[in-house]
C-alpha cells in the first residue's frame, strides 16, 4: 500500500544514490500525530464525559427541539430537545467500551491459542485451526443478531460475543508470528539450556509476538467499532434512551431531509475516530511489517 | 475438474451438517424458554407445558436436532410465532429482493474496483493512483450505513435524481425496480470496493514485475491489452477470494441497507424478527443465509479452482 509513499524515510532509504542515503529518517509526521491528537480527545471526553459542563445525555429541553447548533448547544439538539453535543459525548463512551474491550477479550484468547498452535503444531494445531475455520464459516452478524433476539443486547454481552468473534483473526496472526519466531535459534538456544515450553512462549516468544498483535489489535478496534455502530443502528445495542452513535445516527435518519445535522454530527465523529484508528494502525505496520497492507 | 469438484464435495457437506447444528444450537441452548416467550409471564405451568409438547420441547436434543434437520431438508422451517405463516413461504418471498440487492452490488463493486485496480498498478505511484488511495483510506473508515445515509441525503432527498424508499418487483417495473435499488447497491459496493481495489492493486503490481509482462511489451503489444489479457487473470486470485469473503460484508450491509432504503429483503425481515423474538423466523433466516453464505464460497473455489489450474492438483 502506498499510503505512506510521501513518506521521506522510505524514499531516502530505498533509493540508491540518494542526497543522504545513510540517514533513515523515519519520523511519523503529521499524518500519524492529528489522528493521535483526535482519538486523545475523544477518549478524554468520554472518560470525563459526567464531569464537563453539558446538559445531561438525556435530558430533555423542550424550549429549544430540533435547533440547529448555536451558542448554547453547539451541536444542536434533537427532535426531543436532548443536547447532541452531550449524546455524542457519551455515545463515544459506548463505542469505545465495546471497541476496546472486544478485542482485547479476542486479543487474549486469540493470542494464547495461535501461539499454541504455532509453537507445538501438529495435532493441538490441526484441532485449533480447525476450530477457527468452523467459527469463521458463520456470518458473525448473525451469530450477534440471533443471541440478542434470545436474550435482549446487553454490553458486557456485545463484548463477549464481539470479542469472540474476533479470536480467530487473532488466532491468525498469532500463529503466523509464533511459526516464524519458533524457528530462530535464540528458541533452540533457550531449549538446550533446559527451558520449558511455557518459559521459551511466555519469555522468548511471547515478546516478539506481542508487538504485531497489538498493532493489529488496533486495526480490529476499528472494525468494531463499525461493528457496534451497525448493532446499534439497527437497535440492538444500548436501549434507548441511552445514546450510542449508531441509534442516534437512526433517530436522526427519520429527518434526514429537513434537519441533516442530526444524524451527520454522530456520523462524522464516528467516521473521523475510525479513519484516526486506522491511519494510526497503518503507520505503525508500515513501520513495523514489510508486506504492508491492511487489506 | 469433476474431481476436483468431486473432492471439495465431501468437506462441504460436513460443514453444511454443522452450520445447520449451529443454527439449531442457537436457539436451543440459549437461555429463556420459548414456551414462556409465547405465552408470556403469566402463562400457568400446565399451558407452558402443552405448548412445549405441541413444540417437542420435551424430547432430547439429539432427536429434536434430527427432526429439525428432516424438516429442514424438505424445506420446512415450522411456522412464524407471531404471524403463523409458514417461515420458508416467507423467506421465498423476501429472497429475491436480497439476491437482487447483493448481486447488484458486488457486479457494481467488482465493475468499479476491477478498472481503478488495473489502472492504479499501472500507474502506481502516479498522482492518480495516490488520489484513489486516499479515497480507498476514506471509504473505508466509512461504514455502510453512514454511506447509505449520504447517498440517500444527495441523490434521494437534495436532487431528487433517484426515490428514497421503497420497491417495485423488477417484472411489473423493471426501470423502477432498478431505481429502487440503485442507492442501496452503491452504498454497498461503495463500502466494498477499498478491499477489492486494494488486494487486485497489489497483486497487479506483482504481477507486472513478471518476465512475460516485459516480454509482451518487447513485443509491442498495447498496454491495455498486456493488463487485460495478460496480467489480469493472474492477479486476480486473491480478488477472488476476497470477493467470497466479502459477502459475509455484503449480508450485514443488506442488513442495514435494506431497513435504511426500506426494501422487503431477508435483512429487513430477519431484523424485525429480532425486535418480535420471532425465534422460529429468526433461525430459519439465520439457517439459510450461513447455508447460502457456505454454499457461495463453496462456488468461489470452483472459480478459484477454474481460474487458476494447480490448485486442482
Amino acid at each position: 500500500m502506498t499510503f505512506v509513499a510521501d513518506d521521506p524515510g522510505r524514499e531516502t532509504s530505498s533509493a540508491i544514490g540518494a542526497p543522504r542515503p545513510m540517514v533513515v529518517r523515519d519520523r511519523l509526521g503529521l499524518r500519524f500525530w492529528i489522528p493521535v491528537a483526535w482519538i486523545a480527545i475523544v477518549v478524554a471526553l468520554a472518560v470525563t464525559a459526567n464531569l464537563l459542563p453539558l446538559p445531561g445525555p438525556i435530558e430533555t429541553d423542550f424550549t429549544a427541539l430540533s435547533t440547529w447548533p448555536d451558542r448554547t448547544h453547539w451541536f444542536g439538539t434533537d427532535q426531543l430537545g436532548r443536547d447532541i453535543l452531550s449524546r455524542a459525548i457519551f455515545g463515544a463512551r459506548i463505542s469505545l467500551t465495546i471497541g476496546l474491550l472486544a478485542p482485547a477479550l479476542g486479543l487474549g484468547i486469540g493470542m494464547a491459542l495461535g501461539m499454541a498452535a504455532g509453537y507445538f503444531r501438529g495435532r493441538v494445531e490441526v484441532v485449533i485451526v480447525a476450530a477457527m475455520d468452523a467459527v469463521m464459516a458463520f456470518p458473525g452478524i448473525l451469530v450477534v443478531l440471533a443471541v440478542t433476539a434470545y436474550v435482549g443486547a446487553s454490553v458486557p454481552l456485545l463484548i463477549i460475543l464481539l470479542g469472540i468473534l474476533t479470536v480467530p483473526m487473532f488466532m491468525r496472526v498469532a500463529r503466523a508470528n509464533t511459526l516464524v519466531f519458533a524457528q530462530h535459534d535464540f528458541v533452540l538456544a533457550a531449549r538446550a539450556m533446559g527451558a520449558t515450553h511455557w518459559r521459551v512462549l511466555s519469555l522468548e516468544i511471547l515478546p516478539n509476538v506481542v508487538i504485531p498483535m497489538l498493532i493489529y489489535a488496533l486495526l480490529v478496534v476499528s472494525r468494531i467499532i463499525v461493528v457496534e455502530g451497525v448493532l446499534s443502528f439497527l437497535g440492538l445495542s444500548l436501549p434507548a434512551p441511552w445514546p450510542t452513535w449508531g441509534n442516534m445516527i437512526a433517530d436522526g435518519q427519520v429527518d434526514l431531509a429537513t434537519l441533516p445535522y442530526i444524524p451527520f454530527i454522530p456520523a462524522a465523529l464516528m467516521f473521523l475516530t475510525v479513519l484516526s484508528i486506522n491511519l494510526i494502525g497503518e503507520r505503525l505496520r508500515a513501520g513495523t511489517d514489510v508486506r504492508g497492507s491492511v487489506l | 475438474m469433476t474431481h476436483y469438484f468431486l473432492r471439495k464435495l465431501l468437506p462441504l457437506v460436513v460443514v453444511l451438517l454443522v452450520v445447520a447444528a449451529a443454527s439449531f444450537l442457537l436457539m436451543n441452548l440459549l437461555p429463556g424458554d420459548v414456551a414462556l416467550t409465547l405465552l408470556g409471564n403469566e402463562a400457568t405451568p400446565a399451558a407452558v407445558a402443552q405448548v412445549r409438547a405441541e413444540l417437542g420441547l420435551d424430547q432430547p436434543l439429539l432427536l429434536r436436532y434430527l427432526h429439525w434437520l428432516a424438516d429442514f431438508m424438505r424445506g420446512d422451517l415450522g411456522r412464524s410465532y407471531i404471524t403463523q405463516v409458514p417461515v420458508m413461504e416467507s423467506i421465498l418471498d423476501r429472497l429475491p429482493v436480497t439476491v437482487e440487492l447483493m448481486l447488484l452490488s458486488q457486479g457494481l463493486a467488482l465493475l468499479i474496483a476491477v478498472p481503478t485496480g488495473v489502472l492504479c498498478a499501472y500507474q502506481a505511484g502516479s498522482r492518480i493512483d495516490q488520489f484513489a488511495n486516499a479515497v480507498a483510506m476514506l471509504l473505508l473508515a466509512a461504514p455502510v450505513f453512514i454511506i447509505a445515509i449520504l447517498l440517500m441525503f444527495l441523490f434521494a432527498l437534495k436532487l431528487r435524481w433517484l426515490p428514497s424508499t421503497g420497491y417495485v418487483p423488477f417484472t411489473t417495473d423493471p426501470v423502477g425496480n432498478l431505481a429502487h435499488l440503485a442507492l442501496p447497491a452503491l452504498a454497498i459496493a461503495l463500502a466494498e470496493w477499498p478491499s477489492l481495489f486494494a488486494v487486485l492493486r497489489a497483486d497487479m503490481i506483482k504481477t507486472l514485475q513478471q518476465d512475460y509482462i516485459a516480454l509482451a511489451k518487447a513485443k509491442g503489444l498495447s498496454p491495455a491489452f498486456i493488463l487485460f489479457r495478460h496480467a489480469l487473470r493472474p492477479s486476480s486470485f486473491t480478488l477472488v477470494t476476497i470477493s467470497g469473503l466479502q459477502i459475509a460484508a455484503t449480508i450485514a450491509g443488506a442488513l442495514v441497507v435494506e431497513t435504511i432504503f426500506g426494501l422487503p429483503g431477508i435483512g429487513r425481515m430477519l431484523t424485525g424478527a429480532v425486535y418480535n423474538r420471532d425465534m422460529m423466523l429468526v433461525q430459519g433466516c439465520v439457517a439459510t443465509i450461513s447455508i447460502g453464505y457456505v454454499l457461495i464460497n463453496f462456488g468461489v473455489d470452483l472459480i478459484y479452482a477454474l481460474l487458476d489450474p494447480r490448485v486442482r492438483q
